[in-house]
């Protein structure tokens, strides 16, 4: 199939402004449409690696990003994220058209696709055992799972551990990683080694609810390996303390049970199926509290934990 | 007018699913989608054992939304017991209404049908006390604006929607089934004289099957037309499970008459036997045509009709689709009150009420 690194970014404007472009992520497929150069332009720069399916067949999501009409052509130009045809959310400044994208295709998959529980977590794999970290905005999460995207482990997802009812195994969502304000500059920094190809970061978008936002090209490995599907072995909650140490702490099974579930988007909706399926999950992973604050260190210990060794403070 | 959108087609002959592309299914699923019709036709795959007959993508939509659908269905069945809880001390009969009467009735038209309300009638006499009971048990009105209150309490039909303060979940008390503005003024002791109790029931009545027909018809055929397809295949489905028994058609066109619903009841046999093809007997097409509008009037009518019926999506409308749905909005507003007392409405709530 088609990857969208072969369009180049004057015939990917095209497909966008015209017929739309059915680009495919994870299990999903989306018929998107835009005229706004800034998502042309993200698309260009972080969506390369992803496939680009024949127009005119299936799409689960039809979404258009559109400029406001009438006086908002000129006045503080706005977006709109719509859902075939229909606005979802309230209008941004026209300027935050690239991460809405995101963030609306983030709420397209979590609205929808319920034969998953859906578990607001980033989530990795390595060896065939996926690692769920489940977290609230501010605990670090992305800045911790773009660094461990980038040492050793393959990205599953940044923002959404797809856990699917029929036989819990994790269905890979790799897309760009979100990261804020300060994490943005840090794992630029971090991710830059000499002899290595430099990372890529979408424009950096300043003034949105989130702060400042900029989105962390996917590794190109986990892009084409979106079809594996990977067994949960680990539910790890990571909390950023500034100073600490790396310590793993391990957290009663109850607690880790409320904690997925107190993040997952469809837990009551998903009922009695999405109750059982969770208690098997808790059921067969280590559950753990993570602290940390320097980057090596977590990545240390995760490389001791995937090895199987006995995890223990840094 | 364009031929008839693929989700009619496949209302109307459901053995078309099976001959369906991809392609075909990404409209399909977006035209029920936009109709409210997506777990509907989710359940009439599986009536029909066409689920392995179809596109891999398409069956799972219609997974997606059959895990709504089922945590739906538990969710009303809970309602109504905390209904229940609150209610029964009254020692009256409470009717369930439209979707709630479907689902607790195991009726057709509640096979996935999804809806946000829950319905009840009770005597127009009961209707504080019931206020107030509900109140006890958590549900407040959800709309406090002092316009409102007095909207529905001196002219509609209900009290003011409740919402239940933990559980979000919304109940209209309804003491009749039209405005008491409107010009018709169906007899709600007539209608809970005449209803049956829900399986062994000790509180819970729905409506017989005729009135629970006219009811469906009068609520589409007076209202704005918002899920005009999924109104309609309602009528569709009870039509065709009650009509399997003959008696229930000799009363239909009669009990109209008598509850004044003859003009609803004639729209919603037309446009049922247009649109979805149900099967009406030639007898009581003609008894219920005697309400029918002139001839002027009824071809303006179908022009309307026949467009805002469909789902509102842009794969279904022509030149005139807008301009029907708001000729029809206006027509409900008409329908439900007197005209000065409308124009007083509807510059109330452009002018003065507080936006969302």
């Amino acid at each position: 199939m088609l990857s969208l690194a072969s369009l180049s970014r004057r015939e990917l404007g095209e497909r966008l402004a015209g017929p739309g472009l059915d680009l495919g992520t994870g299990g999903f497929v989306t018929r998107l449409s835009s005229p706004i150069a800034s998502v042309a332009d993200g698309l260009h720069l972080l969506y390369g690696d992803y496939p680009v399916h024949p127009n005119g067949q299936f799409a689960d999501f039809h979404v258009s990003l559109m400029p406001s009409p009438g006086l908002r052509r000129w006045y503080k130009p706005q977006v709109n994220f719509c859902y075939d045809g229909q606005p979802v959310f309230r209008p941004l400044p026209l300027d935050h058209a690239f991460p809405m994208f995101e963030w609306g295709l983030n709420w397209c998959v979590s609205a929808h696709a319920n034969n998953h529980l859906i578990v607001h977590a980033a989530v990795l794999e390595k060896d065939g055992l996926a690692v769920i970290l489940p977290a609230p905005p501010g605990s670090g999460k992305s800045t911790l799972c773009a660094t461990l995207a980038h040492r050793g482990w393959r990205l599953l997802s940044d923002e959404l551990a797809l856990l699917r009812l029929s036989d819990g195994m994790v269905a890979p969502l790799p897309r760009p990683i979100s990261l804020k304000n300060a994490s943005i500059d840090i794992m630029r920094d971090y991710l830059t080694v000499p002899g290595q190809a430099a990372p890529v970061f979408s424009r950096p978008v300043s003034e949105t609810s989130k702060g400042t936002v900029a989105h962390l090209k996917a590794p190109s490995a986990a892009v084409a390996r979106a079809g594996e599907l990977a067994r949960p072995a680990w539910v790890i909650f990571p909390k950023w303390e500034a100073g600490s140490e790396a310590v793993l702490s391990p957290l009663p099974k109850a607690r880790a049970f409320t904690g997925v579930a107190s993040n997952a988007f469809n837990y009551s909706l998903t009922a009695a199926p999405g109750f059982e399926l969770l208690g098997r999950i808790i059921d067969q992973c280590g559950c753990y509290e993570f602290r940390y604050s320097r980057m090596d260190e977590a990545v240390a210990l995760f490389a001791r934990l995937s090895s199987g060794l006995a995890p223990s403070a840094a | 007018m364009k031929p008839l959108p693929l989700i009619v087609q496949v209302l109307r002959d459901p053995p078309v699913l099976a001959r369906l592309s991809a392609a075909d299914w990404d409209l399909l699923l977006r035209q029920a989608d936009k109709s409210m019709l997506l777990a509907a036709l989710g359940a009439l795959v599986e009536s029909h054992d066409l689920m392995g007959a179809i596109p891999a993508q398409a069956r799972t939509h219609l997974d997606w939304i059959a895990t709504l659908a089922r945590r739906h269905r538990s969710g009303v069945q809970w309602e109504v017991e905390q209904i229940r809880k609150a209610l029964a001390p009254l020692g009256m009969p409470v009717v369930l209404l439209k979707g709630a009467a479907y689902t607790m009735a195991g009726l057709p038209p509640g096979r996935g049908r999804l809806f946000s309300d829950i319905d009840i009638l009770v005597p127009r006499a009961r209707l504080d006390e019931t206020e107030s009971a509900l109140r006890m048990h958590g549900w407040i009105s959800a709309k406090q604006d002092a316009y409102d209150e007095r909207y529905y309490r001196q002219w509609m039909h209900e009290l003011p929607p409740m919402v239940h303060i933990q559980r979000k979940s919304a109940i209209d008390v309804h003491h009749a089934i039209l405005p008491l503005t409107a010009a018709q003024h169906p007899d709600s002791a007539k209608l809970m004289g005449a209803a049956v109790a829900l399986g062994g029931d000790s509180l819970y009545q729905v409506l017989a099957p005729a009135d629970m027909v006219l009811h469906s018809a009068v609520h589409l055929f007076h209202d704005e037309f918002k899920h005009g397809l999924r109104d309609l295949l309602d009528l569709d489905r009870l039509l065709r499970h009650f009509g399997a028994d003959p008696a229930f058609w000799d009363g239909l066109a009669a009990r109209a008459a008598e509850l004044e619903l003859g003009r609803s009841l004639f729209y919603a046999l037309r446009y049922a036997e247009r649109l979805l093809g149900t099967p009406v007997p030639a007898a009581v097409i003609e008894a219920a045509a005697t309400a029918a509008p002139g001839s002027l009037l009824l071809a303006l009518m179908d022009q309307l009709f026949l467009r805002a019926l469909l789902p509102q999506h842009p794969s279904c409308a022509d030149a005139f689709s807008a301009s029907a749905r708001f000729a029809l909005y206006l027509r409900a507003n008409w329908l439900r009150m007197p005209p000065v007392l409308l124009a007083r409405h509807l510059f109330h709530k452009a002018f003065l009420s507080p936006k969302q």
